[in-house]
């Protein structure tokens, strides 16, 4: 758990010594508040809530999370450093979890930071902050199921570019597989139970009540297992790859 | 103490650690010799437990490396070739990171990095981003971090490559005075600096173990050993020379017109050319015993693999 403290501070402030931190979080407001204002029509709807901001993270997450976690593996084997850090008396797992955790705090850092909104809509209105709360919980939880996916493309590759379109590609499956564009195309082709269990591993299906403010145990459980899995199959692709 | 059996490595059907069997006991200082490629770099990487073996068996303080890989990694101070480093850390953000990792608490941990600063002179880079560093300073900067917790057991992959004359001359004080009760491995290049700092040579080409003894030893199997070189002052006739009991052989410098007499074995040559210098009266600007080149029984020996 020490070494877990430590490898975390570690790469958390190496998210600021480099500008990476500092982009992503200016790009997501940026991005969050357009979304919301000028395609989700925030003001417009005339109701008190945060509905249009975070229908649109699914998409927003599905190009920047693969961003922030593109360098965590690649970068260490392009510099040789896993050797060094291999060689240390820690274990992957601790290695894996720090670099989740940092990662996820700096997802978690640039959810914070759009406050001004909820502000906003506190001041025109008088929203139900307890869904709104639990709705960025969701939101956070699941950009910790797009990056465990980032991280363990990163895992697969030296290369932070072939990382991040790897981590776009899969993770376009995970939220598109629930996306009407896909339910639709296979309507009729699939019986109604395939349809079902496919729309039922998108992201965004898990998210839809999330958004709404519905924390529901299995949309929980399903982004933790989410996480989970995909960060074991990086531990088992660093493993593999290291001397690479 | 470390014990190797049958290590080998294979990267598909690449084999570049064939069957290396050795054992290194507390004091011993080895220099690890190859020609590039040969296998160093990936023994050592089987050694610190990066490395997964093929095929045989590690264990370091009566450990097994697949079984117990941490506890062993806690003793092992360890330089991978190339020195890598975190860039964006500042030289003592990196020091300190390397210092918690490794268990380091309190006024202890203070010491130990100042203490390390201090061996490895890096006070005029504290504050200065890794990756801006000199290839030299970096390199320092893998050896602080290597010694910080005082390690029984340290393994330097080619530790004074870029480092300037006066660096080297620390580094090699620096190994010298930490070995007493422990284990150095380094690899290295320059084959001088085994006969500087090393109890122990070991020579590997093409993943296989050519030769494991001491320096000593080494210089032994040269041409050279206990030759002697001498140059005359005046054009002399020295055909007598060649003549002396136990000459072997003679060769004559063209350009420089140096002698050099190869001895029968082991013989010591030199009472025998001072007596016959004296008798004669001849002139002589220099005169001494050679050593024994290392270089050439490093190309002798590593040639006849590779060919
Ligand atoms: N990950 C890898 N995949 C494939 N081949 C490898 C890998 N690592 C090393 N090799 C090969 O193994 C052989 C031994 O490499 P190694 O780095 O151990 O040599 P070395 O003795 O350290 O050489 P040098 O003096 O140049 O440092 C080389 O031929 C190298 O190309
Ligand atoms: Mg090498």
């Amino acid at each position: 758990m020490a070494n877990v403290i430590t490898l975390f501070r570690r790469e958390f402030s190496s998210f600021f010594a480099t500008p990476v931190a500092y982009v992503f979080i200016l790009i997501f407001l940026m991005l969050s508040g357009v979304f919301s204002f000028y395609i989700g029509n925030l003001y417009e709807r005339g109701q008190a809530d945060l509905l249009p901001f975070f229908n649109f993270h699914p998409w927003l997450y599905l190009f920047l999370v693969p961003a922030i976690a593109m360098r965590s593996w690649s970068e260490e084997r392009k510099s040789g450093t896993i050797e060094l850090l291999m060689t240390l008396p820690v274990t992957i797992l601790e290695i894996m979890l720090a670099k989740f955790l940092a990662a996820w705090a700096v997802l978690g850092l640039a959810l914070l930071l759009t406050f001004p909104l909820w502000l906003t809509v506190n001041y025109l209105g008088s929203p139900d902050n307890g869904i709104i709360i639990a709705a960025y919980l969701g939101s956070w939880l699941m950009a910790g199921a797009f990056l465990a996916i980032g991280i363990c493309m990163s895992a697969l590759t030296k290369s932070q570019v072939v990382a991040f379109i790897l981590a776009i590609v899969v993770c376009f499956v995970f939220v598109l597989s629930g996306s009407s564009i896909v339910l639709d195309a296979f309507t009729g082709w699939l019986s109604p139970l395939l349809l079902d269990t496919l729309a039922s591993f998108s992201f965004l299906t898990h998210f839809e009540s999330m958004a709404k403010g519905v924390i529901a145990l299995d949309d929980v459980g399903y982004f933790v297992i989410v996480i989970g899995v995909w960060l074991y199959a990086g531990l088992l692709a660093v493993e593999q790859k290291k001397a690479e | 103490m470390i014990s190797v059996t049958n290590l080998s490595k294979a990267f598909g059907d690449f084999i570049a650690v064939d069957k290396l069997s050795f054992e290194v006991r507390a004091g011993d200082v080895v220099g690890f010799l190859g020609p590039n490629g040969a296998g160093k770099s990936t023994t050592m990487k089987m050694l610190t437990g990066f490395l997964t073996p093929s095929n045989g068996e590690i264990r370091i303080s009566d450990m097994a490396m697949d079984k117990s890989s941490k506890a062993i990694q806690k003793q092992i101070g360890y330089l991978p070739e190339g020195a890598p480093a975190y860039g964006d850390m500042t030289v003592v953000e990196f020091l300190s990171f390397i210092a918690d990792i490794r268990g380091l608490k309190g006024q202890h941990r203070k010491d130990r990095i100042r203490e390390v600063i201090r061996l490895v002179q890096l006070e005029e880079v504290l504050r200065r981003p890794v990756e801006n560093l000199s290839k030299g300073f970096k390199r320092r900067v893998g050896l602080a971090q290597a010694i910080i917790h005082d390690p029984d057991i340290l393994i330097l992959d080619e530790p004074t490559d870029g480092l300037d004359p006066n660096q080297k001359h620390q580094v090699r004080e620096l190994i010298k005075n930490f070995s007493k009760d422990k284990i150095v491995i380094i690899s290295t290049h320059i084959l001088e600096e085994v006969t500087a700092v090393c109890n122990r040579a070991m020579i590997i080409a093409a993943g296989k173990m050519l030769f494991d003894a001491s320096p000593a030893d080494l210089q032994k199997k040269s041409r050279y050993y206990q030759a002697i070189s001498l140059h005359f002052t005046q054009l002399t006739d020295i055909s007598g020379l060649a003549e002396l009991e136990g000459v072997e052989d003679m060769e004559v410098d063209r350009h420089n017109g140096r002698v050099t007499l190869f001895p029968e074995g082991q013989q010591d040559l030199m009472p025998a050319v001072s007596a016959y210098i004296r008798d004669r009266g001849l002139q002589v600007d220099t005169l001494y015993q050679e050593q024994g080149r290392l270089d050439d029984v490093f190309r002798q020996m590593t040639e006849e693999v590779s060919a």
